[in-house]
């Protein structure tokens, strides 16, 4: 067991390395040069353009430049955003609050929903029901987010004035934004519980317990269910470090602060330290997340840590 | 003497009855779900308005019309018009075309890429496998749309660029897929009765494996066209992928979005021709899932 967590994780620091690797290089080969777009406003001139160069340390060798990086990176230095002059890790910092708390809204609702639709649809295989939650399954993840938010402001705040439309702060806020984000995982996590609790169902122990006179209802609550969820659980791990990523355009949609939000302005501003930071940080957390559920997965299941 | 040999029967066939190939199989079975070919159909027909455009589109989709802007649908305007004045059925007729491109090309660009190297990896074995699988972690560890927005940093905006970078994005998709399919298809005793007459790596992946490995990337392929039409359109949103005036579904909703209290119609039909080509492709490829094998799980 320790022998797999301790390549899981050698892994997961080498995945990590290899992240930072290749954004560095993607941004240090970027065409044009950012500096010269910061200073066209004011007026750049060749030396003005040389003399931020320096400052910024754009003028070494990209060796040199990518050592530096490394090393900050290790001690929690981003550098400096090229537009604000701030920490990049400043900046990050103030943005991944609320995207953890939009993602931890989504994460409940999208569960809540899904494992709702997921059971109902599997105790009901084959008849309306199931057809229903399985079509709604098929739009949520149909449905463009940014449209879905669009239409969802248009409704509920334009037009019925029940919901604040942008912004963040308060459980009111949250609701349209997490409803965005948790309609998708709600409908991977339905068609996921149906065919995993749909499999349970078969199994020789379900018929013992119905054979033994116990009720449906306790049938499939004391027995089924927990072996059914084992999936389940794996996916929501990994789609809670997707909804990071996922978040950038239900941020932008309802103007919420956020990381994704910020990775868009990074990449419109050609700021690639705040690029790389953003996308570094995002796939530290992503990562971190997936070792986590899978040794969380090999205490569940034995198994896995033999192979 | 002639000896007259009676024809048996497989199982479930009557006797008698000519053998039906796993391909027609596949066909009839694909044919008689219902929902699939609605969602054929649907698609059948984007392509159909996609390629007759400039003959369905009554306005040219880039000429603006001071004197018409913001109006509301009329029967001179179905879908009304936008802050432009532009008509917005013409513009989504000639964003169908964008679409449809966004879906195929980022698509062929993860099935060939992917695909190439998952054959490669799944054959070949040791080194070259696990530096590939390495490659494809590290390109799963950017999540959600990130990675395609980092290769938009690199690349620049615009609609070219947004479809490399999707297609990009699906590379580790296909990848893992064909290596899977492979890992297991190479263990087969055709394979080694290939290698066994002496034919050569290349004679054995492409004449041999690959058409066994074939309709798995088939199901999925037709799935990653409906995400990667989401996400270009997502891209096109975000003002990173299509540039106005040209009349992507995303960009046009992008337009729209700050007019929403006073002319709702501007993203209300771009977006949902979206969602409906999106649930076509899916519906499609449950079905082709189903056809070509029930048990396969995508």
């Amino acid at each position: 067991m320790w022998n797999y967590i301790a390549r899981r994780l050698l892994l997961s620091i080498i995945v990590l390395w290899a992240v930072s690797t290749l954004v560095f290089c993607m941004m240090r080969f970027l065409p044009g040069d950012p500096v010269a777009v910061m200073l066209q406003t004011s007026g750049g001139s060749a030396e003005r353009i040389a003399i931020l160069r320096h400052q910024l340390g754009l003028d070494q060798p990209a060796y040199v430049q990518y050592a530096r990086f490394l090393s900050g990176a290790i001690h929690g230095d981003l550098g400096r955003s090229l537009f604000t002059g701030r920490p990049v890790l400043e900046m990050i910092l103030e943005q991944f609050s609320a995207t953890v708390q939009l993602a931890a809204a989504s994460m409940v609702l999208g569960l809540v929903v899904g494992l709702f639709l997921g059971i109902l649809s599997a105790l009901h295989e084959g008849s309306w029901v199931d057809n229903l939650c399985m079509v709604l399954a098929a739009t949520g993840v149909s449905v463009p987010h940014f449209w879905l938010g669009l239409m969802l402001i248009f409704t509920f705040s334009l037009r019925l004035g029940w919901l604040p439309a942008t912004g963040q702060g308060g459980i009111q806020r949250l609701i349209m934004p997490a409803t965005v984000l948790g309609l998708t995982l709600a409908a991977t996590v339905a068609r996921l519980t149906r065919s995993s609790l749909m499999e349970v169902m078969q199994q020789e122990y379900i018929t013992t317990a119905r054979a033994k006179g116990l009720r449906e209802r306790m049938v499939v609550s004391r027995h089924a269910l927990k072996n059914a969820l084992i999936p389940v659980v794996t996916i929501v791990g990994l789609e809670f470090g997707w909804l990071l990523g996922g978040a950038v355009v239900t941020e932008t949609v309802f103007s919420r602060a956020g990381l994704g939000r910020l990775a868009v302005q990074a990449v419109l501003w050609k700021d690639f330290p705040l690029v790389q930071g953003t996308v570094l940080f995002a796939a530290i957390f992503y990562v971190s997340i997936n070792l986590g559920v899978d040794i969380l997965y090999a205490f569940l299941d034995p198994r896995i840590s033999t192979q | 003497m002639t000896v007259k040999v009676r024809p048996t029967a497989f199982p479930g066939q009557e006797v008698g009855a000519r053998p039906q190939s796993l391909r027609m199989i596949a066909f009839y079975r694909f044919l008689r779900n219902r929902v699939a070919m609605i969602g054929l159909a649907f698609l059948v027909f984007t392509i159909a308005c996609a390629i007759l455009a400039p003959a369905i589109a009554p306005y040219d989709p880039v000429k603006m019309y001071p004197t018409k802007t913001l109006n509301a649908p009329s029967l001179e305007h179905w879908l009304g018009t936008d802050l432009y004045g532009r008509d917005v059925f013409s513009r989504i007729v000639f964003g169908s075309r964008l679409s449809l491109q966004m879906g195929l090309i980022s698509v062929s660009i993860g099935v060939s890429v992917g695909g190439v190297l998952g054959l490669l990896a799944g054959y070949s074995g040791s080194m070259i496998d696990e530096m590939t699988m390495r490659l494809m972690d590290v390109m799963l560890a950017f999540p959600g749309i990130l990675l395609a927005l980092t290769i938009i940093a690199f690349l620049g905006p615009g609609l070219t660029n947004a479809m490399i970078a999707v297609g990009i994005s699906s590379v580790p998709l296909f990848c893992r897929m064909v290596r899977g399919c492979v890992l297991s298809a190479k263990e087969d005793v055709y394979v080694e009765a290939a290698k066994s007459i002496g034919c050569g790596t290349l004679r054995v992946v492409f004449r041999h494996i690959l058409p066994n490995v074939i309709a798995p990337v088939i199901v999925l392929a037709t799935l990653a066209v409906g995400w990667a039409i989401l996400t270009g359109a997502s891209l096109s949103f975000l003002g990173l992928g299509a540039q106005p005036p040209t009349p992507e579904w995303g960009t046009i909703l992008s337009e729209g979005r700050d007019y929403l209290r006073v002319a709702p119609w501007i993203t209300t039909f771009p977006g949902l021709a979206i969602t409906v080509l999106v649930i076509a492709v899916n519906v499609m490829g449950d079905g082709l899932r189903v056809a070509l094998d029930p048990r396969m799980k995508v």
